[in-house]
């Protein structure tokens, strides 16, 4: 560890802290109708596309409604973007002459891009054309992130409001994240890319000869617009498969830097959105500190596995005094590497800079272990905040009790109902990944994707699965997951992942809106300050470690046990 | 009196003591007369009110056999959690039964011990369910022996006719002798009476029954009249009385769960099933790793990882709580109603009666027509030497604090034995004043017109300003006399009991407002209002008022509870979050409220607030205990089932436990154990402190939190080493 590493990581969480207000300020004028400087400009725009679309903006949607829209859309989604994988060899767009993409892949595909994982089982540059990268994939980059954040936004005002039966107009909100947030975020992060040399073309690959003579096919394409909403949405599919890793990519420390921060901007903003909504900033800010303190704690704690020497390799006599950096890019380093890592699985982004799978034991634990906390540490665009939600009415619910009163967040009491979808939703991350994993495990076509035996292997399904119904979408690699059964498998996790959770959270979100808020007072549950904090990062920690602590057990945990014994896989 | 609207409303609120009620009628006197009966209606009620042991020999008895019967799964289904364990040890006792008669006997002592541990662990949650009961049904039982068939006196076509209670219909009439239990629940239409009420309030002291009185008028069966007759008006079938639905509330029989325990039984099946999955799928994840955890591992990691704590004690707690509020005597009509109490953060109280005495007492004397200050104490001391009343009472004490003791000829009577040569001058409605003669003096006290009237003079303007004052401020001026001329004004005050404004601070603490209602004017009010420390009045106040505040107060989102007796405060009483009704209230109020104090004391109102919190509390605390737990067991339980298998993972056995399969018994055992440990805790509920939320959660969560991850580390390793030493595993 090294203290330039440390101030690193430092000078990012200071920037995440900076960006946080002005940004939840600007989400919650837009989401308001509030006044802000884009909505002169932009206005017509967005007007025009209701007039086109046949929406009415100030028509609001019950919980039901809004939870409908937002399948029917996604649903749409998914179709079409499974026939343009399938279809795309016969269009334009198309100089290296791709076919048409496997029905299987081409549902895994489709699934991950509409449900904000980019889960991606494929070698991008030999398998889409510049027409699914750029109408497909990247349209998808935007909507399903917009879709996230049209989530929390209801979410948001289900607790915000009194006595309601709406939550908001997905419509609205759907069209106002893409025009008023993601675009011009995207615009102008996408030039400042380009001018850092990430490449914007439509060219075919260039045939390079190396310095050895060998041939070398340099793939590039239209980059840098993707490479935007890849981190801003966090969708994390790259245009290569080396994905940030890729100098095409993620070319300087300051592209590297840029990303990251992109990657937890919106989940940092939304938690002051939430605040400012409902009334008090403190509520948001309380959020915005227990994200911040298991983030840093995973950092320093990747940091430190990462930069020690790597216990399995100590009895061969190999210096390291670097660390580990098996798996890393040299222009990012050890703390460059970690802060990455942790950064793109807290947030559900899952775009990489270094190879999760050759992190030490312990080190690529950390990853893993923030996907398995729910992605709710900032989180996907929007559904972070959600999901953490959902483990503050938890948090309320279990030890609220203790003041002496019927548990209530913000004001709105927890009842039988609200119980109900929280129990709901906390239980379909767990079902979905131990089950899929457990499956994996034992039958052929799941051991026949495996590349390393023992513990590391079994590390590999759950990793597979943890991402994909985390939304997360990196992968550990070192699993062969282009098969119909791990295409088919991942992507139910995905939609599982994404929309059997969003149903019940919704039905919170309605419930709470309907409700009267209790006033608050002296005996009232305090969900601001460091005892509540205190609280909910315990709630989020314990609800995660008991749910997944067999399985870390006999994946990382043992991995590490052995590799000091001098064990490798 | 002074013209304060106050007077001019019912008595209400006002605790149906004898000494109060035998004001108005002298000369009919409590009689002390006891009965078998009232002898068992009093041990009954004193056992009602005592602070009771949780582990009473007959009450475990009953609770031992009622835990095996309670083992039947369509009983055990309704906790979700138990029932699941219960599954489990069922698979166990099956494996351990092959193992016994088709072997191969691979660890047979090992799954048997864990089997009996198991069924242990069921056992114990039903005992702490049927103990929790066991307390009500006893109740219950000696409740149903005051209901037997008593004969009643029925009136038809005017003539007594002798049928059994039970042929007793609402609107039949009965009349009831000096001595006779009362067949009915009904409303006094004739006659004056005392009656002793302890088998439904535990108070032994009788209480004044007579008609048109609304709160005085309302009779209960199963009470008995200790003197003269009632002619009474049923206004309830048999098997609707009030004492029918106290003998189900305190038996329980009409026990539903709470919203709030619906929603932890549900956040408790949820958790269970999370568990199941994880459990279940460690099956395959052994696979792969090469060697399959036995079923038995596999059950009793899943009954460790179990919320089986709070699973065992859930029902427990609540009938609990609702067992202290009985014993508390008041009757909660639901479970919800005591969980409300906890919510509740705006208390609307009545003044009088509830935060002051309600009668007035003396607070001043002034000396007036040129006495001296000493002249005017002395009138006022010898003019009150034979008044029975409050005031009366009030008014030798004040005299005595400003150094007029009683003289020694009166040391020691009262105004049944006075000395020779006194003789009383009794109040009379006419005169409005009382007195006393004594050794050919006379000392007159009364209102002060009606002295001067008596006098034939008419008070100096020096006078009638003094007693304006008394009056603006809401005081009660009386005028004394000594022979012919007034020497002095006694100053009577309504004045709020002692320690009222400690509760409301406390109260204040808890976050709860509180909101006094008086039908004084404003000024009176506010004054009052000051001392007694209130967050906020209403004067002038008619029932109208009452419901309007409420529902603007639920209308800002706060919860209320207020107490009432009288007809007219029914509505508030119904529309308010929590309504206590005092027992002698009239049946509207009893009907309208979900809580009726049996004692009708409306200060109960806030000892019903902290029981309320106590048991949402409790719940609270043991659910966080139970989940803490979990921690250690998975440090003891996860090394040592894969312990074939990954022998590296001992490094996470931190607690160094013997063996592995030491290792699972003992958090197994642990698990059964915490369960009965924990069972004083649910009955007799958490430590509750008026103090902030934030101050409790911290502490509540250090204890339990906290506490709950490290106990079972320290609990785990202590069995771990008893199970070495003894050698069972």
């Amino acid at each position: 560890m090294t203290l330039a590493g440390w101030l690193q990581i430092a000078v990012f969480f200071l920037a995440l802290l900076l960006v946080t207000k002005p940004l939840g300020l600007y989400m919650t004028r837009v989401f308001t109708g509030g006044y802000h400087p884009l909505a002169r400009a932009l206005g017509p725009v967005e007007r025009g596309i209701y007039r086109l679309a046949g929406v009415d903006p100030a028509q609001e949607q019950s919980w039901l409604s809004y939870a409908v829209a937002v399948l029917l859309f996604s649903l749409v989604g998914v179709l079409t973007l499974y026939g343009l994988q399938r279809i795309q060899g016969v269009l334009p767009l198309n100089p290296q002459h791709l076919d048409g993409v496997r029905p299987d892949l081409a549902f895994n595909t489709a699934v991950s891009f509409t449900t904000n994982t980019n889960w991606q089982s494929y070698v991008p540059e030999t398998t889409m054309t510049y027409l699914t990268q750029m109408a497909g994939l990247a349209v998808h980059n935007f909507l399903s992130a917009a879709t996230g954040i049209a989530l929390a936004l209801a979410v948001i005002r289900g607790f915000a409001r009194r006595r309601a039966r709406t939550v908001g107009n997905f419509w609205v909100d759907l069209t106002r994240a893409t025009l008023y947030v993601l675009l011009p975020i995207c615009i102008v992060l996408a030039l400042v890319f380009i001018w850092q040399g990430v490449p914007q073309n439509l060219n075919t690959y260039t045939q390079a000869t190396t310095v050895e003579g060998a041939t070398q096919t340099i793939a590039q394409g239209p980059v840098a617009s993707q490479e935007v909403i890849k981190v801003l949405g966090t969708n994390g599919g790259g245009f290569f498969n080396a994905n940030s890793a890729h100098p095409f990519e993620n070319p300087t420390p300051l592209t590297n830097f840029l990303q990251m921060l992109a990657i937890l901007a919106i989940g940092a903003g939304l938690t002051y959105t939430f605040g400012a909504m409902v009334g008090d900033t403190k509520q948001g800010w309380a959020l915005f500190a227990v994200m911040s303190i298991i983030f840093l704690a995973g950092v320093a704690i990747t940091y430190w596995a990462e930069a020690r020497p790597n216990p399995a390799l100590s009895g061969l006599g190999i210096t390291q005094t670097a660390g580990n950096l098996v798996g890393k890019e040299s222009r990012f380093g050890v703390a460059g590497s970690s802060l990455f890592a942790i950064v793109t699985t807290a947030a559900s982004c899952g775009a990489v800079n270094a190879m999760h799978d050759s992190f030490t034991a312990l080190g690529g634990m950390m990853p893993m272990i923030f996907m398995m906390l729910g992605e709710v540490i900032f989180g996907g665009a929007g559904s972070g905040l959600y999901g953490i939600i959902v483990l503050a009415v938890l948090a309320v619910f279990l030890a609220g009790l203790m003041v002496g009163r019927t548990p209530e967040y913000l004001g709105k009491k927890v009842e039988p109902f609200d119980m109900k979808m929280v129990a709901l939703a906390l239980l379909i991350f767990p079902a979905s990944v131990l089950i899929f994993t457990a499956i994996a495990s034992v039958t052929p076509v799941g051991q026949a994707g495996l590349n390393n035996a023992g513990p590391h292997g079994f590390s590999e399904i759950l990793y597979a699965y943890t991402s994909t119904t985390g939304n997360n979408g990196s992968a550990f690699a070192g699993l062969s997951s282009n098969t119909p059964f791990y295409n088919t498998t991942l992507a139910l996790a995905m939609l599982i992942g994404r929309f059997l959770f969003v149903i019940p959270v919704l039905a919170l979100a309605g419930s709470m809106g309907r409700k009267q808020a209790v006033a608050p007072g002296l005996g009232t549950f305090p969900t601001t300050g460091p005892i509540w904090v205190a609280l909910l990062v315990g709630v989020i920690l314990i609800f995660g470690i008991l749910t997944f602590f067999p399985a870390l057990a006999l994946g990382p945990i043992v991995e590490h046990y052995l590799g000091t014994q001098g064990k490798l896989f | 009196m002074a013209g304060s609207p106050s007077d001019e409303r019912e008595p209400r609120s006002v605790r149906t003591r004898p000494d109060r009620d035998a004001a108005p009628l002298r000369g009919l006197e409590p009689p002390t007369g006891r009965t078998p009966e009232t002898d068992a209606m009093q041990s009954l009620s004193s056992r009602r009110r005592g602070g009771v042991s949780v582990w009473q020999w007959p009450l475990v008895q009953r609770a031992l056999v009622d835990a095996v019967r309670k083992l039947d799964p369509r009983w055990m289904v309704k906790s979700p959690v138990m029932f699941v364990v219960e599954v489990g040890t069922v698979l166990t006792t099956g494996l351990a039964a092959k193992q016994l008669l088709v072997g191969p006997r691979t660890d047979l002592p090992f799954v048997l011990q864990i089997t009996v541990w198991l069924w242990f662990t069921v056992l114990f949650a039903n005992f702490a369910e049927a103990l929790a009961e066991a307390r009500g049904k006893a109740q219950a039982d000696t409740l149903r022996a005051t209901r037997t068939d008593t004969p009643a006196r029925r009136l038809r076509d005017g003539r007594e006719e002798t049928v059994s209670s039970s042929d007793l219909r609402r609107g039949d009439i009965v009349v009831i002798r000096e001595g006779e239990i009362i067949p009915c629940d009904g409303e006094v239409i004739a006659g004056v009476a005392y009656v002793n009420e302890a088998a439904i309030t535990g108070e032994s002291a009788p209480v004044l029954k007579e008609p048109g009185t609304d709160v005085r008028s309302t009779v209960t069966a199963g009470t008995q009249v200790v003197s003269d007759w009632l002619r009474v008006h049923v206004t309830a079938d048999p098997g609707h009385t009030f004492l029918d639905r106290m003998i189900a509330l305190v038996e329980g029989a009409s026990r539903q769960k709470t919203p709030n325990e619906i929603a932890l039984s549900i956040l408790l099946a949820g958790l269970s099933i999370i568990f199941l999955i994880v459990v279940v799928t460690l099956a395959p994840f052994s696979i792969y790793a090469g060697a399959a955890v036995s079923p038995v591992v596999l059950v009793s990691l899943l009954v460790c990882l179990l919320p089986t704590t709070i699973g065992a004690l859930l029902s427990a707690i609540g009938i609990a709580g609702m067992d202290r509020v009985t014993r508390f005597n008041v009757l909660a009509k639901s479970g919800h109603a005591v969980e409300a109490a906890g919510d509740v953060d705006v208390l609307l109280l009545d003044k009088t009666g509830t935060i002051t005495y309600g009668n007035r007492l003396a607070a001043q004397v002034l000396p007036i027509n040129g006495a001296s200050p000493a002249q005017a104490v002395q009138a006022a001391l010898w003019s009150s030497l034979g008044d029975e009343t409050p005031e009366g009472k009030s008014i030798v004490a004040l005299a005595g604090k400003l150094g007029q003791p009683v003289p020694p000829e009166w040391d020691g009577l009262d105004a049944t034995r006075t000395p020779a040569g006194a003789e009383i001058i009794p109040f009379s409605a006419e005169t409005r004043m009382s007195g006393l003669r004594f050794n050919g003096r006379v000392w007159r006290k009364g209102a002060v017109d009606a002295l001067y009237r008596a006098l034939d003079r008419a008070p100096s303007a020096d006078v009638q300003a003094e007693v304006d004052r008394i009056a603006r401020e809401g005081g009660t001026p009386l005028a004394v006399a000594e022979g012919d001329r007034p020497v002095g004004l006694i100053y009577l005050k309504d004045t709020v009991k002692p320690g009222m404004r400690e509760r409301f601070a406390a109260l204040r603490q808890m976050g709860i407002r509180t909101i006094m209602v008086t039908g004084d004017n404003p000024l009176t009010a506010a004054t009052i209002a000051r001392e007694a420390g209130v967050d906020d009045f209403i004067a002038e106040a008619t029932p109208e008022d009452k419901i309007t505040r409420i529902r603007a107060e639920q209308e800002a989102g706060h919860l209320v509870a207020m107490s009432g007796d009288g007809t007219n405060d029914a509505p508030a009483l119904a529309q308010s979050d929590v309504g206590l009704a005092m027992n002698s209230g009239t049946a509207a109020a009893k009907e309208a409220a979900n809580m009726v104090d049996l004692d009708s004391d409306p200060t109960k109102l806030i000892e019903v607030v902290q029981i309320g919190k106590q048991l949402l509390i409790t719940r609270g605390a043991i659910t966080t205990f139970s989940v803490a737990n979990d921690v250690a067991k998975y440090f003891a339980i996860i090394p040592a089932a894969f312990a074939a298998t990954y022998p590296e993972l001992n490094a996470l056995n931190i607690m160094r436990l013997g063996s592995p399969q030491s290792a699972i018994l003992s958090a197994v055992i642990f698990n059964a154990l915490i369960i009965i440990a924990l069972i004083p805790l649910a009955m007799r509920g958490v430590a509750y402190r008026p103090v902030p939320a934030a101050a409790l959660l911290r502490r509540n969560i250090l204890i339990y939190g906290l506490g709950g991850v490290v106990v079972p580390f320290i609990g785990i390793k202590l069995i771990d080493l008893i199970v070495q030493m003894l050698g069972v595993a």
